[in-house]
Parts: C-alpha cells; structure tokens; sequence
C-alpha cells in the first residue's frame, strides 16, 4: 500500500538524518529524500511510501510527472498523489512493475552521470522525455496521469476551478454573469 | 402506477432504449392508451443521484462498453475505445446533453437536392419536408419547454455568453443570443428553472434541463401502460417464418436471457447501438440483419463536423459558472458555398470543467505549451463548433469480427473518415472561432480538436425509396412492418443543429402514425 502522509506521520516517523540521501532537483531547487521505503518532502511535510517500486524510481517518476504538466504553482505533492497508483499496480502486477522501473531506469541511462534527477533544466529533461514518448512507458505514465493529477479536488482551487456547485444553490447568485472587463 | 406486462404479453410495443427518442415515443404510445415496455440497458439513477464532478458523473452514466475505431478521424487515435460520448442510463443521453434545441432548415431536408452532387458523399433529400415537421417541431418545443418559444424567455447570459456575443458584435454577426434551450428559464412543468449550476453535461440536479428520465418515462408510467425495464440489455429481434418480428431477446439485470414479446419493436438505442442489433439480428431469412435489404444498416453514420475554439484573455471569465451551452451564434448556419464548403455550423457555449479541460484540449498533447493554457483556465472563454458533416458509406458501425461483450453479442466498430468537406467548414470555423475572441483581446487561442462524438446519427436512415436507405417517412422500416427505428440513426443527413429536438419531433409524429396503424390493424 502506498500511502502520503502528512507532517504529523512523518515526524512520526523519525528517519535518522544519517541514511536520508539528499537528492537534488531541478527548478524549484526544493529536496526530495529517500528514506528505506519512502519518498519524504521535508520542507512541504508530506512522505510517500512504496511497496512495490524502489523509492529511488518513485521520486524520479514525480520529477517525470512534473516535467510532463508541468505547473509551477502545484506542489510536489499532489504530483506524488498522481502517480502513486504506479506504485499500487506494480505491487499486483510484475508487468507494470518491470514497465515502470525499466523505464525510469533507460531514463536514468540516457541522462548519463547523476540520472534523470540530476540533470538541472527542465529543457534538458524534456528533450530525454521527448526522446521516450512514443514509448510504452511514457504513454502509460502520461495517460493516467491526465486524470490522476487535474481530477484531484485539491488542486482546482490552484487553477480557479469550483467544483461542485449544487450544494451552494449553483452560480445564480454567486456570479455566473459578474464579468465586467468587457 | 407503471404497469409491469408479462414477458409473453405479445400486445406490447417494445421499445428498446430510453432516451430521446425511445423515451418519448414510450410516453406519446402510453398517453394514447398503448401498452409499452422500454428495455433499458443502463440503470436508473434519479436525478438527485446525479453527480457534480466529471469522471464521476461519467462513470455513472456513460456508456462505457468497450468499441473500436478505425479511420482517419482523431478520435480513433485520441480515443480508441470511445468513439463516442453518450449516455448507459434510463434517459439515456438527454441526461448528459446541453439541450440546445433548434429546428432544422428547410434546405436541409433537401440535401441532395440543394447541395448536388458532392463526390464522396451519399446525399439524400429526407422523404420528409419541414412543412410537414413544423406542427410536429411545435409540439416538442412546449413538450420540452424550449426557451425563445411559447413565450418562455430566454435564459439569462452567463460569463461564457457575454464574451461570445462581445466578439459576435465585432465581427459583424447578426443573430447571437442565449439560444433556444430545453432548459426551463422560469418554473413549469412541475420543475425548477435554471439555477447556473454548470453541471448540465452531467445531469441536472435541479431537473431543470429536459430529460425523459424525469419528464417523458414518469408521465408514462403515470397513465398504467408503460413499464421501463432498466438493466436489461436487448440482443437480438426475433421474427416468424412471415418476417413479421415478434419479440426482443434480451438480458436481465442478472445477466440472464429473456424474451419479451410483442405485437410491435421500435429500436432507439442511438446510432452505434441501433444498427449493431439490427446487424446481429441476422437469420436464415435475413442473413444480412433486420431491415437490411438495402444494405445500408450501419452505413452513413454521421457525428457533425465539430471542434472548439478555447481562448485565454487578460482578465477573469470563469466559463464554467452557468449554463454549460449558454449562447449561439447562428450566422454561420446558412449554406453558402462561396466559403469553400456545402452546408452550415453552428458556434455555440460550451465550458468543460478542469479535468475534461485537461483530457479533452489537446488529447496527448504534454509540456508547457499544454499546461500554460491550463493555468489560465479561470480566465477561458470557449465554443463548440456543430456544422452537417457528409453522409458516406465507408463510414459506419460493423459487429467487430472477434470481440464480444459480456452476453457474447459482437462489439461494434465505428469508422469514420472526414469527408474534405468536413475538413473545409472546420478549418473555416476555427479561423471564424479565433478571429472572434482575438476581437475581444484574447491573447491565445485554441483550435481544439473534435470530442468523442455526442451526436451520432444516420445508420439506420430514412429514405422514399427502399433501395436507399432502412426506413420511411415514419421511422417504419421498409422490410418489415412491425419493426421501427426512433432515434437519430433515422437522419437522412445531419443538418447543422444540434439533433434531438428533431429526435423528439419524429417521435411524437410516429407514436401517431403507429396508433393509427395499430387502428386500422396494419400491423
Ligand atoms: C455531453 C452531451 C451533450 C449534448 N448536448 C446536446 C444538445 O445541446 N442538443 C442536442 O440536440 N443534443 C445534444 N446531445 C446529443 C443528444 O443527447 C442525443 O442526440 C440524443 O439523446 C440521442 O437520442 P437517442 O434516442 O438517439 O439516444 P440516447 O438518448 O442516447 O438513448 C439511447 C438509449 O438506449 C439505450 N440502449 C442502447 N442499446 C441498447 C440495447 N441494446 N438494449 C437496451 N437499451 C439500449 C442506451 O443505454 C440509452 O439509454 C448531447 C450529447 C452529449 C453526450
Ligand atoms: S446550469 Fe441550469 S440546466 Fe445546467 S445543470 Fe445547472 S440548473 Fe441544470
């Protein structure tokens, strides 16, 4: 099972300073670490944990999901959420499992010393996806992500969307016609 | 009291489907004192059940059965097992649709005959003129409670609307307003009027859209002679030695088999299911399937030539608050060749939430030249293009020669290649679509490709002559007398509008047209 949890469970947790490897990232220059089975945002306070895909591949594959959409003002979170269930497949199917790691892993291969993490633009990452896309892999990883990451309600206030609307009466009193730029 | 009819009660009109047009024609049968049983694949949801989020809501009502696709359409690489976007659910599609609801033009009845001849295209002229429509249009639209008609007024613009018709003034157009809904914009009917949930795509909570779900199928029940049967999914027609058909194959919710009797079977399924049953009721007698002499079950299919037109502007829209199709421009509409193509489109509203927005943009598409639009999506504007697409032949729904579904029945196939007629009037109302919100100070737009199709048509069509296509002018097919076709899959060809007005309208003809039959002991 995989799980993200927040600051409480990770503190919780007490990951010994000394085995965390500090892995760099590019952009932002936020700090994903690696802990036994997690993947841990010390800074953001959440961890994720994997049963079935090396953490290692996991904290790739959220470097992978954010370079694919991109969005700068979403956090790494809810881009671990979107791609978790990779981990949840792999652990029932070794297919999906070899799918993923082998995929992260010819990614790792083609970004040479320091792996795909390592490389500091985005545009260096994206020519390697752009080299995968056709692949079996980065459609797998892109077609579920495109619900994975925009279905989740937590990040629609980020892009103004409102969701629900019945249980507040719908917009007819909220602004369905307050535009006044025109 | 719905009725409930024995499954040997070889009295009843069976009607497979309950949407558009098998909902109605159940009502219009049962209001006239006919006993009716509706054979629903899908469930019923009420519409309190409905859902306020996209996947969720389409994981509760669509049709989500596995299809192929194949063809140069994008939707057979965007989508290859969703051809198209309808509804699995007692209502069928009317709970999704927008209700948009416009009467077709004279000329478009008459397609061959006003178009000519276009090469690569099976047009012809509907045995049907819209004289003869009009009183029949009349009764859908207070059936329906069309806004703009009856004195019911228009609905209120939302956000959505006011940027279309700031634009449509710019570049000149005439005729833009909040169209001609089945949305009640004030209280009748025993039903809400609009509240601008912006959920019309995925049932209306407040009832205030028109669907037979709560409309049609409960007033029918009401009278004693009609009994909608959900979760039961119809197989096969069965017919005697004279090829008269004599009942419906069907499984229950238990997946078991029945067979319901009748004296007479109406098919309205939508145009991918219609023509697969016809398809797979073949025989000794008919090995071709059901009504096929003229071999064209399957053939013509037609889902509009369609697209969206997205654009980001400076300052906050917020599309998604109120009516889902709020607005239309209809200056476009008119056949005018000199633009390159033979027919009209139609610009209409159309606001997807986020994560439609996000799988429905630019399907495949990744990086920041998809995700940047994304992050402006409070501040986009947008509108669907919905023009006549051209019957053709190679176009059509097949039973796939492997797959079967769950009770063993042969999946369908949709092909679809866009005629370059098609292609013209797209790439000309993208540029119309582009010019209009760049004329309001869009600083980026978007010629979005077209959806799964939501309005299929033409499989099963309506000719004067038998050899041209399955039906009459009264959806009765031309080899078997008891057998009917209701839906869409009757269109001769697609017109510009949006279809289930005209749905509705032939249904409402037809349910007279059987009564009078089942009088004079015609069938
Ligand atoms: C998102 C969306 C928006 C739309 N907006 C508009 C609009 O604004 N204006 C407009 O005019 N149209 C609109 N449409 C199209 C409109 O919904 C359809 O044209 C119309 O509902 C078709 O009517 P129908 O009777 O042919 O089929 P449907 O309404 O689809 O009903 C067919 C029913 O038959 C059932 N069925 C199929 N096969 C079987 C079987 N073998 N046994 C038993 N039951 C079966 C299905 O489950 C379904 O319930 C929209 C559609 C969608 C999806
Ligand atoms: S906007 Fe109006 S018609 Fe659409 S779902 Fe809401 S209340 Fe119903």
């Amino acid at each position: 099972m995989v799980t993200v949890y927040e600051k409480k469970a990770v503190d919780e947790r007490k990951i010994g300073l000394s085995r965390r490897e500090l892995l760099k990232r590019g952009g932002a220059g936020a700090l994903l670490i690696i802990s036994g089975s997690a993947v841990i945002s010390p800074e953001h306070a959440w961890g994720l944990e994997t049963s079935a895909l090396k953490p290692e591949t996991m904290a790739t594959l959220i470097q992978v999901a954010r370079d694919i959409y991109p969005h700068d003002q979403v956090p790494d979170k809810y881009y671990a959420i979107a791609v978790k269930g990779h981990d949840e497949t792999a652990a029932k199917d070794p297919a999906h499992k070899e799918l993923i790691e082998k995929g992260i892993a010819e990614l790792d291969k083609r970004a040479g010393k320091g792996g795909y993490r390592g490389l500091g633009w985005e545009e260096q990452r994206v020519a390697l996806l752009t080299g995968i896309e056709k692949t079996p892999f980065f459609q797998a990883v892109r077609g579920g992500l495109v619900v994975s990451l925009y279905n989740q309600k937590e990040v629609w206030p980020i892009f103004g969307y409102e969701g629900e609307s019945y249980s507040k009466g719908g917009y007819i009193a909220r602004g369905f016609n307050d535009i006044e730029w025109l | 009291m719905a009725a409930s009819f024995d499954l040997n009660n070889d009295g009843v009109v069976v009607i497979i489907g309950s949407g558009a047009g098998g909902g109605t024609l159940g009502n219009e049968l049962a209001q006239k004192g006919i006993d009716v049983v509706i054979l629903e694949a899908g469930a019923r949801h009420e519409y309190e059940d409905f859902i306020n989020d996209e996947w969720d809501s389409f994981a509760q009502l669509a049709w989500k059965d596995k299809r192929t696709t194949s063809g140069d359409w994008r939707v057979a690489k965007d989508f290859p097992n969703l051809p198209a976007w309808i509804v699995k659910s007692v209502g069928g599609s009317t709970t999704h649709w927008a209700g948009a609801s416009l009467r077709f033009q004279e000329h478009e009845f008459k397609a061959a005959t006003t178009y000519g001849k276009v090469k690569g295209a099976n047009l012809l002229d509907w045995p049907v003129t819209l004289a003869e429509m009009e009183p029949y249009y009349a009764k859908a639209e207070a059936k329906m409670g069309v806004t703009g008609t009856n004195n019911w007024p228009r609905l209120p613009g939302n956000n959505n609307f006011k940027v279309l018709k700031a634009g449509a003034d710019k570049l000149g157009y005439k005729e833009c307003h909040t169209g001609n809904m089945a949305i009640n914009s004030v209280e009748r009917d025993d039903r809400n009027s609009c509240q601008q949930t912006g959920f019309c795509f995925q049932g209306c909570k407040w009832g205030a859209k028109w669907s037979t779900l709560y409309t049609e199928i409960p007033k029918g029940e009401a009278t004693g002679h009609l009994e909608v049967r959900p979760n039961s999914m119809a197989i096969k027609i069965n017919h005697d030695a004279s090829g008269k058909v004599t009942g419906v194959v069907y499984a229950d919710k238990d997946g078991k088999l029945q067979e319901q009797k009748a004296r007479i079977v109406a098919v309205a399924g939508n145009s991918i299911e219609s023509p697969r049953l016809l398809l797979n009721s073949e025989s000794s007698k008919f090995p071709h399937g059901l009504a096929n002499s003229s071999g064209q079950v399957g053939k013509n299919y037609m889902r509009h030539t369609t697209g969206s037109v997205y654009a980001i502007f400076d300052k906050p829209v917020h599309m998604y608050r109120g009516t889902t199709m709020a607005g239309i421009i209809r200056d476009e509409a008119r056949h005018d060749p000199s633009r390159g193509f033979v027919g009209g489109y139609e610009m209409e509203t159309l606001s997807l939430g986020l994560p439609f927005m996000a799988a429905f943009l630019n399907p495949g598409s990744w990086g920041r030249s998809f995700t940047t639009a994304l992050d402006h999506y409070d501040h986009m504007a947008g509108l669907w293009i919905v023009g006549e697409d051209m019957p053709r032949e190679e176009n059509r729904i097949t039973l796939h020669k492997d797959e079967k579904d769950e009770h063993g029945m042969p999946i369908a196939d949709v092909h679809f290649d866009d005629h370059p007629n098609d292609e013209a009037m797209r790439n000309h109302a993208y540029s119309q679509g582009q010019a209009l919100y760049a004329a309001v100070g869009a600083t980026r737009t978007f010629p979005t490709p077209p959806y799964p199709s939501t309005h299929n048509l033409g499989t099963n069509r309506m000719s004067e002559k038998p050899e041209d296509g399955v039906v009459n002018k009264h959806g009765q097919s031309h080899d078997i007398k008891n057998l009917f076709v209701s839906d869409g899959s009757q269109f001769t060809s697609g017109a510009a509008e949006n279809p289930t007005l005209t749905i509705v309208t032939l249904a409402i003809r037809q349910a007279d047209y059987i009564a009078a039959q089942m009088s004079a002991k015609t069938i």
